[in-house]
């Protein structure tokens, strides 16, 4: 029995990511749902932090927590959704869903037991920092970089003209 | 069995320190309150506060005292836990930057042991800050939706747009700052502003990104909710905002994490753009003190009182300038803010490769 903190920690944020994950898909209500999903982000952080990737670390808490989920409460404030006026689903739906998130899971099981484990030291690596990150997106990784950036500028003009198209016959100012 | 193996002194060092950095910023949070009331006061020629105590200075206790006295009301319809989380996370956001501010320079204690006046200086320093920042939203966001009051739903779903919105502005003008420094640790980003006149020009920060400070200083009044921004209390159209329906101490957790959060937000300004602790003579000023704790001491209190400066800032925009409308709010962010940001970006950038050439 020769636990570090290391090893502590490990274990205490994957309990509380997938106990989180669980309470995400498992509770009635869609606001406790989303603060299921935060916690579960913030535990995966802390996964990051572990690994010494204090970049992505902060960068999941900054996107994920800080902006998409706020989107996400957003949305469902405006809707009003509660546990009793929960939409019930048909019998078959349920079988789809259960086989297609079956699959998922054999799927994403498989790729990872033919996977190699790489020895590498988590603790002391110096690879998610963010001078190294910065250093390898814009030498290596550039086009890649560079394409989904554009898909990204592709996304955010759609988005102004989808909003933009209702604006028409409503006066300005 | 090997559990924790680290360090009891910094161990001891940081708790204190971490006790210190609280309950200083809970204090000064306190006499902004006071404060705020003397300068609205003098600005519109009253007297102010002048009952509790000399100046009313007694003013912040007897307020506490009040809002801890009240009966604690929560109302039968609302959603009981998040209601009571809400205003909890506000106070948590509000007080967690405080972590990764340098509050002054290093200094040796007589055994050799050498205490940082830092909490955490990490490598990300100021992406932790935006961390927090994107946080803030929650407590209000939470609190008004919990609260199941019209007022407040649609007073959070404004901060929560507000906030989103700024957000985006104010990590733009940022990274203009960053290019400059190289860094994102806050420790390094001070250290760079030594003194106050380097290599023939100023050292600080603002002279050489001042119209990165004034979108950033913007963004920090809108981020805060604070007048002329404060759409989401705006008491005109919403009575009270998302805290309507709060009472007693939880109503003062509100109240209070806007002050904390512009104490943080006015330090964190002042260490980015105004040098932090270092202020003009302060080489000259070692030599002449030669205790370094003392000179430590001076530091922070060059720093705190810069922030205290300011805080006056915010105050007195506040009583000046009248109240945006929500679609004026929406356009200066988006239309104003963030293509003057972006601009102040490309200058920089052209400005740092051609003359600098790093």
């Amino acid at each position: 029995m020769n636990y570090n903190i290391h090893d502590i920690l490990f274990w205490g944020l994957s309990a509380m990511a997938v106990g989180c994950a669980l309470g995400v898909i498992l509770s009635r209500n869609p606001v406790n749902s989303v603060m299921f999903l935060i916690l579960t982000f913030f535990a995966i952080s802390g996964h990051y932090l572990l690994m010494n990737a204090q970049f992505l670390a902060v960068v999941n808490i900054i996107v994920y927590a800080g902006a998409i989920m706020v989107l996400f409460l957003f949305v469902i404030m405006m809707m009003n959704l509660n546990a009793d006026v929960e939409p019930q689903k048909g019998q078959l739906v349920q079988l789809a869903g259960v086989i297609s998130g079956g699959v998922l899971f054999l799927v994403i099981l498989a790729a990872i037991k033919s996977a190699s484990p790489i020895d590498v030291d988590k603790s002391a690596s110096q690879i998610g920092l963010i001078d190294n990150l910065g250093k390898v997106l814009f030498t290596k990784f550039v086009l890649p970089f560079e394409i989904s950036s554009v898909l990204f500028l592709s996304a955010m003009i759609g988005a102004i003209v989808i909003g933009k198209k209702e604006d028409t016959h409503v006066i300005n100012k | 069995m090997l559990l924790l193996n680290i360090d009891t002194a910094l161990i001891i060092e940081k708790l204190i320190l971490i006790i210190v950095i609280l309950l200083g910023s809970l204090g000064i949070a306190m006499y902004a309150t006071w404060a705020e009331r003397k300068v609205s006061a003098v600005m519109q020629d009253r007297v102010g506060p002048n009952r509790a105590g000399p100046f009313g200075l007694f003013l912040p206790l007897a307020d506490g005292l009040k809002l801890f006295m009240k009966e604690e009301i929560i109302p039968d319809r609302s959603t009981g836990f998040i209601f009571v989380l809400g205003p909890c996370l506000a106070m948590l956001t509000a007080l967690m930057t405080s972590a990764i501010v340098p509050w002054g320079p290093d200094f040796a204690l007589s055994s050799g042991h050498i205490v940082t006046l830092q909490v955490a200086d990490i490598n990300i320093g100021m992406l932790f800050v935006f961390g927090v920042v994107s946080l803030g939203v929650y407590g209000v966001m939470l609190g008004g939706w919990a609260s199941n009051n019209k007022f407040s739903l649609l007073s959070s779903i404004r901060a929560a747009s507000q906030a989103i919105s700024y957000e985006l502005a104010l990590g733009l003008s940022l990274i203009a700052l960053l290019m400059m420094t190289g860094s994102l640790s806050l420790r390094q980003i001070v250290d760079q502003q030594h003194g106050f006149w380097q290599h023939g020009y100023f050292s600080w920060n603002f002279f050489k990104q001042p119209l990165g400070f004034i979108i950033f200083f913007v963004c920090a009044c809108a981020e805060l909710n604070r007048a002329p921004f404060d759409l989401p209390e705006c008491d005109s159209e919403l009575n009270m905002g998302y805290h309507q329906e709060y009472s007693s101490m939880k109503l003062g957790l509100y109240l209070f994490s806007e002050y904390i959060n512009m104490f943080i937000s006015s330090i964190i300004m002042v260490t980015l753009y105004f040098g932090g602790y270092n202020f003009p003579f302060m080489d000259k000023v070692a030599e002449l003190i030669h205790n370094p704790i003392i000179f430590s001491f001076i530091c922070i209190g060059a720093l705190i009182g810069k922030a205290i400066v300011m805080i006056l800032m915010f105050m007195f925009i506040r009583w000046t300038l009248p109240r945006f409308r929500y679609d004026q709010l929406m356009k200066l962010g988006w239309k104003s803010l963030i293509p003057l940001a972006l601009a102040n970006m490309l200058i920089t950038g052209a400005v740092i490769l051609w003359f600098f050439n790093k």
